[in-house]
């Protein structure tokens, strides 16, 4: 029902919204849920295990109760709060957990079951028999109980993060936030103010005061209007602060708003990562249910929530209220609800001393003990002195108190302390380095306490960071003290709600007890309580009130469970945003890629590099087709082939050399300027980290080269081997990869392409196998390297990257001349296959030199990293697995890499194991596939026979052990 | 006689305009060269780039503009020299290598150019901490990069040559998301 007066609605603008497929009208300034209760709609939800009708509880982030569905189909929102949605134009919202709808609700069956679906339940039950567990049970429970579904497609919504930094980060804008904001923004602190709610106030916008002689709103505005005008404050509303983390960073959602979401390019939510010097929790509290029978039914709320709706939003639930409280907040709630023009019921204060001059039915020392109703609430129980009297109300507002929102403050570990005063928990002092409470997140509850609290701690913020204090006058106020009497649950026979949202009951918890389960994380385990989306904000406190009374332990002996970041629901999207789509992962390029793209070849990625896997050409249907014709291709003609993608590190100074000598097993000071050497650098531990070519370009001028995948693993260890073990050398290294483009040309006419291209002669003599210099293309300088990856007279042929594309095109166009084209990996994989040329799926991180029969390759002259490591006797011993080449020799021809190898007549079992095949590939020059792989003792098993087993798909297939080097042994094409 | 065109890494991708944000190459193809002094030489070195080219070895996190020669910080024990080509007695003390092609150089500017930056970086980059002629390596969308203060309202920002198309989908994006929300 909406009442008359102005609120804080714009009632200028109307809103037309739709809820369960019907349209209804709001206005502007109404949340979703405010608009529902406008419209008379009381059950928005059905409970999560009885399916019990529900009805919106609260005004805040905190609702248990009034979850639904965002929109329908992909990126429909599920468990939004409907006291957290902004009315717009054209929202759809649907409710959950119910079928066919939320008014008639089939599973509310369960309701009937109740007495048998207490705490425990399910794991007293659904022991036997076991495999019933996953099949049978589970999946109906999952179906019976839970809240809203997100939809199997995926969200094109955006969603993004950000960083931002400040001398003082403001947690929640109510009268304490703001004041200490104002306080430390005046002062010259750069300030962020983070408000959750869509305007900044918090109970000043909700309750009837008078702060500086006007409304507290008005105030409100007041001071957000100056703050906003400030260059060194950043007033952030919609914005939870959701995480307290290490080194004074906060998370932070900020939803967008409505009209700024549906823009293009915009945003859903930004998840901010906010670090501050220093922090201000000033969130508040959280008002507290008491327990009684029938507590849950729709239509009754908190009491500071109706005030919020009839003072806020000019909404009232119901025309017969009923008030309950423990406090003088069932007397301001009276009170708010007669200056509003509704009918007060009753008001049952459970204070026997309480007084009333409000002139409605008054019930001290009672305390109401149900209530009833078909779908929602029609009646309620009170008990006084013995007696009982059942009157009509259709709303009634509840309060146990408050609890204050020191959240945050415990996200390190922190445990709050309790305050007898208050009958609360508050936070303990220092528990988040850098933070500072205030307000009634502090326990202060007046208006006036809390804008003195904000000043001061404000103040010792900025004392602090030694910042000089601005002068700030503290406005007048209401001061009223806050008077309570402990009431936590109604005793009597029915259910009594704790947590509203996973259905626990004050007979769940005592139930727990009884079970022996009676320390409070393992109540709260036992009976779920505190663990569906509002994580126990509305029930945590009073779960754990009863827990004690039951076990006979005080409330503080009892303690809390953990309090764990997010304050909020987060969605993992906004977490994650900027990770959809091409946000994966970047995407590295080479110069060659737009002409690859063009040729239409298929890419795949290697270290972030996307590289061509076959280039097809016209009539070939099957990737093999064109991989067979590269590899032809480059053994009979020339290939061209994008290898800037290796590694390449540039090491300079005079003790190049011997810093070289230091990572690689061999020798490299030795190298002649000229020349370029194969290299093995092995890890600390003795394995094989990665191999690659070193070239000498000058007397101190080396350019390393390491493979695609571990050229950022090389550098680093370079960083690590300089600064840790040889700072003094004069040493410096930098990365060129970026810098050169370089191409293989492969083949036996690459000589030809290239003494075309460069005009100069490249034979044995001036360019012998593993030669490198400098020459030039024209006008640009390049470098070549007579070096072979195929196993074929070939070249590496390197100019600055912006020649890259142009130097592609040109040898390309070279190559067609003479009968050759570009390759891919795909062909150049064969080749290094047949080669018996290792990758990193040979050294994988568990081979040892000796493993790839590199052994030869490891210096006894001299130490070199991994050295030492790598002679330990496990290391070295011959029944190793030892790299050897594979080809079949049954009827079944296929090879798998990733397959095990066993002795022939040895059953295919993990405790026969021989070994694995690393690399396969069908060789178009032997006509069969051909694999390496790591066979025990491999060497000393060339010629005879194993079998591949490939478990996934059954493929068993019996090969003939043979060296790695299956095609050209000798190397006679390679090195001339 | 071949006669290779150069290209830059985003040929004719930019300027891209987004409300008051601009995102451009700087394609002016200029020599840059890492400067690495060797242990104990960086005085040395700052003297005769002083005398060689008038700029001196800057210190951490700045940048030293020029008319023609500008240095830049680049990490430990490393800077750019951008704009010459370096004096060679410079390689008795320093190690140097010529990067002119391997970083895409990217100017940022415009009213917002900060929160669209807020998007993609974890640093601070407030005026007041991160001034003018200030630089930082830091990570750009995932992406290893330079960013260095130009002026209140641009950044220049380097980032490796083959991300240059990540880069700048990912700087139009939150350039997109910040222009919307107005």
């Amino acid at each position: 029902m909406r009442l008359e007066g102005q609120g804080l609605l714009d009632r200028s603008r109307r809103i037309g919204f739709s809820y369960d497929g019907r349209r209804y009208l709001g206005f502007s300034g109404d949340t979703l849920a405010s608009a529902l209760l406008a419209n008379d709609i009381k059950v928005v939800g059905r409970s999560f295990k009885y399916h019990r009708p529900r009805g919106v509880f609260s005004a805040g982030s905190e609702e248990p109760n009034a979850l639904v569905t965002l929109g329908h189909g992909p990126g429909q929102e599920p468990n939004a709060r409907a006291t957290m949605v902004e009315l717009a134009e054209g929202l759809e919202a649907y409710s959950q957990n119910c079928w066919p709808n939320v008014d008639f609700d089939v599973m509310s069956v369960n309701d009937l079951f109740a007495p048998f679906l207490g705490a425990g339940f399910y794991y007293k039950t659904f022991m036997w028999p076991k495999a019933f567990w996953e099949r049978i049970y589970e999946p109906v429970i999952r179906r019976a109980a839970g809240l809203g579904a997100l939809s199997p497609e995926a969200a094109r919504q955006k969603y993004d993060k950000a960083y931002t930094f400040c001398d003082l980060l403001v947690v929640g804008a109510g009268p304490a936030g703001l004041m200490a904001a104002l306080s430390a923004a005046e002062a010259g602190a750069d300030v962020i103010l983070a408000e959750e709610d869509t305007r900044v106030g918090g109970r000043l916008n909700a309750e009837r005061e008078e702060v500086e002689d006007q409304s507290g709103s008005a105030w409100v505005q007041k001071i957000f209007k100056r703050l906003c005008e400030m260059p060194n404050v950043r007033a952030m509303t919609r914005t939870a602060v959701v995480g307290a983390y290490d080194q004074g960073t906060y998370g932070a959602l900020e939803r967008m708003a409505p009209e700024v979401a549906a823009r293009s390019g915009a945003p859903k939510a930004t998840f901010w990562r906010i670090v501050a010097r220093r922090s201000i929790l000033a969130a508040g509290a959280l008002e507290r249910p008491i327990a009684f029978q029938n507590n849950d039914r729709p239509g009754i709320m908190m009491a500071g929530a109706l005030r919020a709706y009839v003072n806020r939003w000019r909404v009232c639930p119901g025309q017969r209220v009923a008030v309950f409280a423990n406090s003088d907040a069932g007397h301001r709630t009276v009170a708010d609800l007669q200056a509003a023009g509704v009918h007060v019921a009753a008001l049952i204060d459970v204070r026997p001393e309480a007084e009333c001059t409000l002139g409605i039915p008054f019930y001290p020392g009672a305390q109401v003990s149900n209530t009833e109703g078909r779908r929602a609430l029609e009646a309620i129980t009170i008990k006084q002195d013995g007696d009982v009297e059942k009157i009509q109300a259709d709303c009634l507002a509840m309060s146990g108190g408050w609890n204050p929102s020191l959240h945050l403050s415990c996200h390190m570990g922190g445990r709050p302390v309790w305050d007898e005063r208050i009958v609360a928990f508050v936070p303990a002092d220092g528990t988040i380095p850098g933070m500072t409470v205030a307000g009634a997140a502090k326990g202060v509850f007046s208006t006036a306490g809390c804008l003195q609290s904000g000043v001061e701690a404000a103040q010792a913020v900025l004392d602090d960071l030694g910042i000089k204090r601005a002068k700030v006058s503290l406005p007048k106020a209401e001061d009223g003290s806050y008077e309570i009497t402990p009431l936590w649950s109604v005793p009597g026979k029915g259910r009594a709600w704790l947590d509203f949202q996973n259905d626990v009951t004050v007979k769940d918890v005592t139930q727990a007890a009884t079970e022996n389960f009676r320390s409070v994380e393992h109540m709260k385990r036992y009976t779920t309580q505190g663990m569906a989306p509002d994580q126990g904000k509305n029930s945590n406190i009073a779960a754990l009130a009863v827990l004690a009374d039951s076990t006979g332990q005080g409330i503080p002996e009892t303690g809390t469970t953990t309090y764990r970041p997010p304050f909020i629901p987060v969605p993992i999207a906004a977490l994650g945003a900027g990770g959809q789509g091409k946000g994966f992962a970047p995407e590295r390029f080479t110069t060659s890629h737009d002409r690859t793209i063009a040729l239409g070849a298929p890419m795949i990625e290697a270290g972030l590099w996307y590289r061509p896997s076959y280039f097809p050409q016209v009539g070939e249907t099957h990737w093999r087709q064109s991989c067979d014709r590269e590899v032809r291709m480059v053994r009979d003609a020339v290939g061209v082939c994008d290898v800037s993608t290796l590694g390449k590190i540039d090491v300079q100074g005079p003790d190049a050399g011997a810093f070289l000598d230091f990572v690689y097993t061999g020798m490299m000071s030795t190298l002649k300027e000229g020349r370029v050497k194969y290299g093995l650098m092995l890890r600390e531990d003795g394995h094989v980290m990665d191999d690659g070519t070193c070239a000498r370009l000058g007397p101190d001028h080396f350019l390393v080269t390491t493979t695609t995948a571990a050229a950022g693993q090389v550098m680093r260890h370079l960083d690590f081997v300089q600064q840790a073990f040889c700072a003094k050398m004069a040493v410096r290294f930098v990365s060129v990869s970026e810098q050169w483009a370089q191409f293989a040309v492969a083949g036996p006419k690459s000589r030809t392409l290239l003494e075309d291209m460069l005009g100069q002669k490249l034979d044995d003599t001036t360019w012998p196998f593993m030669a490198c210099g400098h020459v030039s293309i024209g006008d640009v300088p390049a470098r070549l390297f007579r070096i072979s990856f195929s196993g074929e007279l070939a070249y590496e042929l390197a100019v600055p990257a912006r020649y890259g594309a142009a130097l592609f095109d040109a040898l390309l166009s070279r190559a067609e001349a003479l009968e050759g084209g570009p390759y891919g990996m795909e062909a150049l994989n064969v080749m290094r296959i047949e080669k018996g040329f290792i990758t990193h799926a040979e050294i994988h991180g568990r081979v040892t030199a000796l493993d790839i029969g590199m052994q030869g390759m490891m210096s006894r002259k001299k130490d070199f990293i991994g050295k030492t490591m790598a002679a330990r006797p496990g290391l070295v011993d011959e029944a190793r697995e030892q790299m050897v080449g594979l080809k079949p020799i049954g009827t079944v021809k296929q090879l798998i890499s990733g397959a095990h190898l066993f002795n022939p007549d040895a059953e295919a079992q993990s405790e026969n194991d021989q070994g694995y095949i690393t690399s396969v590939g069908f060789s178009p020059e032997l006509g069969h596939m051909i694999g390496l792989g790591f066979l025990k003792n491999g060497r000393a098993r060339l010629g005879e026979q194993v079998r591949m087993v490939e478990h996934l798909n059954g493929i068993s297939t019996l090969c003939e052990v043979v060296d790695p080097v299956q095609f050209d042994a000798k190397g006679g094409r390679m090195r001339g | 006689m071949v006669k290779l065109e150069p290209t830059t890494p985003l040929q004719g991708a930019t300027p891209v305009e987004v409300g008051t944000m601009v995102v451009q190459e700087v394609g002016d193809l200029r020599p840059v060269t890492s400067i690495a002094p060797y242990p104990g030489r960086q005085k040395a070195v700052s003297d005769l780039l002083k005398k060689a080219h008038g700029i001196t070895f800057p210190k951490p996190n700045m940048f030293l503009p020029g008319k023609e020669a500008s240095c830049l910080w680049f990490g430990r024990d490393m800077a750019l020299l951008i704009g010459v080509v370096p004096d060679p007695a410079l390689a008795r003390e320093a190690a140097l290598t010529d990067q002119s092609d391997a970083w895409a150089v990217l100017s940022l500017r415009g009213d917002g150019i900060e929160a669209a930056l807020a998007r993609l970086c974890p640093i601070d980059t407030r005026l007041k901490q991160f001034p003018i002629n200030s630089t930082a390596r830091t990570e750009v969308a995932h992406m290893m990069s330079s960013l260095t203060r130009m002026s209140e309202t641009e950044f220049q920002l380097m980032i490796f040559r083959a991300f240059a198309r990540t880069a700048l989908h990912e700087i139009t994006d939150a350039m997109e998301g910040v222009a919307a929300r107005g």
